[in-house]
C-alpha cells in the first residue's frame, strides 16, 4: 500500500485555532439544524392546518421550555447562516487568506451573537 | 481512482457545487420567511395561511426543502465520513457509519415527502 494515502489526523492532539472553532461549529450547527427542522415542519405544518391548529401551535409555543427549544435551533440557523455566507464570499476569493479568515472570523461572531441575542428578545 | 458510492454525485467537486447552489437557496428562502414574519401584520392565521396559498410561495417552499435535502445529505456525509472513521472507532466504524447515514438517508427522504405534502398536500 502505498504510504502518501490520505489519514485521518488525531484531531485531539491539536489546538484549535479561531477559524477551527468557527468550523467545528459550522458542522455542530449543521447536525442541529437537521435534527430541528423535524420541529419547524412541525410547527408549520399545525399551523397552516386550520384555524384551530394555528392557535394550537401558538399555545405550543407559550410555555418556557418550548420557546427555549426554538431559540436554540433558531440560533443554530443563525450562526450557520451567518458563516455560511462568510464561506460564500471567501468562496468568491474575498479575504481568502489567513488573515482575512481572522478578521471574518469575528466578523461572524459579532454578527451572529447579535443576531442570536435579537431573536431571543423576539421569541420572548 | 476510487468512486465513492455513497456521497450525493459521485463526485467531490459537484458535491461542492451542489452545496453552494442549495445554499443560496436556502439562505434566500430563510430570509423570505424571516422578512415576512418581521414585517407583516400581527401573525395570525388568515394571514399566515394566505402567504403559503400563493403559488410562488409554495414553489419556493418546495424548491427549498429540496435543497435543505441536498444540503443535509452532503453535510451529514461529509461529517460521517470525517468523524465516524475506523481511527476514532476502531474496526465497527464501517458499520457504524452504515447505520448512521442510513438514518440520515431516511429523516432526508421523510423532509422531503412531509415537505410537500405540507406544501402541496392540500
Amino acid at each position: 500500500m502505498k504510504d502518501t494515502r490520505p489519514v485521518n489526523l488525531d484531531l485531539t492532539a491539536f489546538r484549535f485555532p479561531l477559524t477551527a472553532l468557527l468550523s467545528i461549529t459550522h458542522r455542530v450547527t449543521g447536525v442541529i439544524i437537521f435534527f430541528g427542522v423535524a420541529i419547524l415542519l412541525y410547527l408549520l405544518e399545525l399551523s397552516l392546518k386550520s384555524e384551530a391548529g394555528f392557535a394550537e401551535a401558538q399555545e405550543l409555543l407559550t410555555s418556557p421550555l418550548a420557546k427555549f427549544v426554538l431559540w436554540g435551533v433558531v440560533s443554530g440557523l443563525l450562526y450557520h447562516i451567518v458563516a455560511g455566507t462568510k464561506h460564500l464570499i471567501m468562496d468568491w476569493g474575498v479575504g481568502e487568506t489567513l488573515a482575512g479568515a481572522a478578521i471574518a472570523g469575528r466578523i461572524t461572531i459579532v454578527t451572529s451573537v447579535a443576531l442570536i441575542i435579537a431573536a431571543g428578545f423576539w421569541i420572548w | 481512482m476510487v468512486t465513492s458510492v455513497t456521497n450525493f454525485s459521485r463526485s467531490g467537486l459537484s458535491d461542492w457545487i451542489a452545496q453552494r447552489v442549495s445554499a443560496v437557496v436556502l439562505l434566500a428562502y430563510s430570509l423570505f420567511i424571516f422578512i415576512s414574519l418581521l414585517t407583516g401584520p400581527e401573525l395570525s392565521y388568515a394571514a399566515w395561511s394566505e402567504l403559503f396559498s400563493h403559488t410562488a410561495v409554495r414553489l419556493f417552499s418546495l424548491l427549498a426543502i429540496f435543497a435543505l435535502c441536498v444540503h443535509a445529505w452532503i453535510g451529514m456525509w461529509t461529517i460521517a465520513t470525517d468523524y465516524l472513521t475506523a481511527s476514532h472507532l476502531g474496526a465497527s466504524a464501517t458499520a457504524i457509519r452504515f447505520g448512521f447515514l442510513i438514518g440520515c438517508a431516511l429523516l432526508v427522504v421523510i423532509y422531503l415527502l412531509w415537505g410537500i405534502q405540507i406544501f402541496w398536500g392540500s
